[in-house]
């Protein structure tokens, strides 16, 4: 090693090298790491899935993942969409509800929800925040306040009398101020959470009812086992 | 003028507590301040940061010689970058509620100037082993400072620890203690008591120096 401290040129080939092969290493790096993590991350988003379509509609047995064809109908489907759309059946083959993921704007970023749609009941039966950043102590307390989680105990969505719109459009009101089974109770401190909640499910509620009940017994059930 | 020699022991604990990354070198203060506000967070945070050091520090020790001065810049962030990109998917592969806590700052721990900065002030010159024992004890200090953070924001903000009750139902908690702001008041706290820790130590040592002289 030379101890002067005078100025020595580095040879162009000397940092192409450097940098190409700390370059091609590190992408070696990533791919291992990649192929090595992607089943598992596959796995557990999978287990992430079913364990909240379990949650907001305990009956559910089998699924079957379906999506709205180009002309409006509703299909069965193989591929794994960004908001998947499952209808869901119990323990006897029949079909017990509909579950959707749907995300809208909130205050900091996308909310990302899943919910269960009761045939039998017209009605919104369970609700889970799947994905929120909302501001931790305000916001985020649209996934623990009790008098907001007993909104989605049965939230009306039934359709008007065309069978293509709601009768009555989800709207979030002032907390204590809910008078119809449509409404959902606000919080108070988490005005734009509940609000953009409200938003997005007469949003996602409002395309999806109407198609639901007029093709999801049309979708064959799943083989029973 | 006589030089100490370093024995591979104080390259661990300067980090711990004399060169402390975060009460004593303020670094890293982006995770340290958004990431802490509950105490499975924090330790997540340093965990994950921990690993970065390590790897990024043995590998930029390992190719000192290889990399040019005019290229280091890029070399190391390349390096870092790739060590996150990794611990990313790792994590995500470990559990998808801890990922989804941690958010944005996992991606962020490139830009985390500790590790940069213990790239370039250590790896750099310092053997491998060497490196890989100041990466250990900057991990591990930071992550304690990050645990430490946490531990008051969660108890005063949620009046829990690592998710369990730890305060009466009648306490009212601090919402603002999980709020960014919260962050700055516990760092404040801390940096207060290790101050005022570091400040009676020194006193007590130049004293007995002074009645010599």
């Amino acid at each position: 090693m030379t101890g002067h401290a005078a100025e020595t040129v580095t040879s162009a080939w000397s940092m192409y090298r450097a940098i190409v092969g700390i370059g091609a290493f590190c992408a070696l790096v990533i791919v291992v790491v990649f192929q090595s993590t992607a089943e598992r991350i596959r796995d557990n988003q999978a287990r992430f899935l079913a364990a909240a379509i379990s949650e907001v509609l305990p009956e559910t047995r089998e699924t079957v993942a379906v999506t709205r064809s180009e002309n409006g109908r509703l299909e069965a489907t193989s591929d794994s969409l960004p908001l998947p759309v499952f209808l869901a059946y119990g323990s006897g083959g029949d079909l017990a509800g509909a579950v959707v993921t749907a995300q809208g704007m909130g205050y900091q970023d996308n909310i990302r929800v899943i919910y269960a749609y009761s045939f039998a009941e017209n009605a919104i039966v369970g609700f889970k925040i799947l994905e929120s950043k909302e501001t931790p102590g305000l916001g985020d307390r649209v996934e623990i306040e009790p008098h907001f989680i007993a909104n989605f105990v049965a939230l009306d969505v039934s359709l008007d009398s065309s069978g293509t719109a709601l009768k009555n459009p989800i709207v979030t009101v002032k907390q204590g101020e809910k008078n119809g089974a449509w409404q959902i109770d606000g919080i108070t401190g988490a005005t734009i959470t509940s609000e953009a909640i409200g938003n997005l499910l007469n949003d996602s509620a409002g395309s999806w009812v109407p198609v639901l009940e007029r093709d999801a017994r049309t979708i064959a059930p799943p083989e029973s086992k | 003028m006589a030089k100490k020699t370093i024995t591979p022991t104080d390259e661990f604990v300067k980090g711990l507590w004399r060169d402390n990354p975060v009460f004593v070198q303020v670094l890293g203060m982006c995770p340290a301040l958004a990431v802490s506000n509950t105490a499975l967070n924090a330790l997540a945070m340093g965990l994950a940061t921990t690993f970065v050091l390590l790897m990024s520090g043995l590998s930029v020790s390992l190719l000192r010689n290889f990399i040019p001065r005019e290229a280091r810049i890029v070399c190391y962030i390349c390096i870092i970058a790739t060590f996150v990109t990794s611990v990313d998917y790792l994590i995500m592969a470990l559990s998808l509620e801890l990922h989804r806590a941690l958010g944005a700052f996992i991606a962020l721990i490139v830009v985390n100037c500790l590790i940069l900065g213990r790239a370039e002030a250590f790896a750099s010159k310092n053997t491998p082993a060497r490196s890989l024992l100041d990466g250990l004890g900057m991990g591990i200090g930071f992550t304690l400072a990050l645990l430490f953070i946490g531990v008051v924001r969660e108890i005063l903000g949620s009046g829990s620890l690592f998710g369990y009750p730890v305060l009466p139902d009648t306490f009212q908690t601090w919402t603002v203690m999980v709020l960014p702001s919260g962050g700055f008041f516990a760092m404040a706290l801390w940096l207060l008591i290790v101050n005022r820790i570091k400040k009676k130590a020194a006193d007590a040592a130049r004293k007995p120096a002074e009645v010599t002289a």
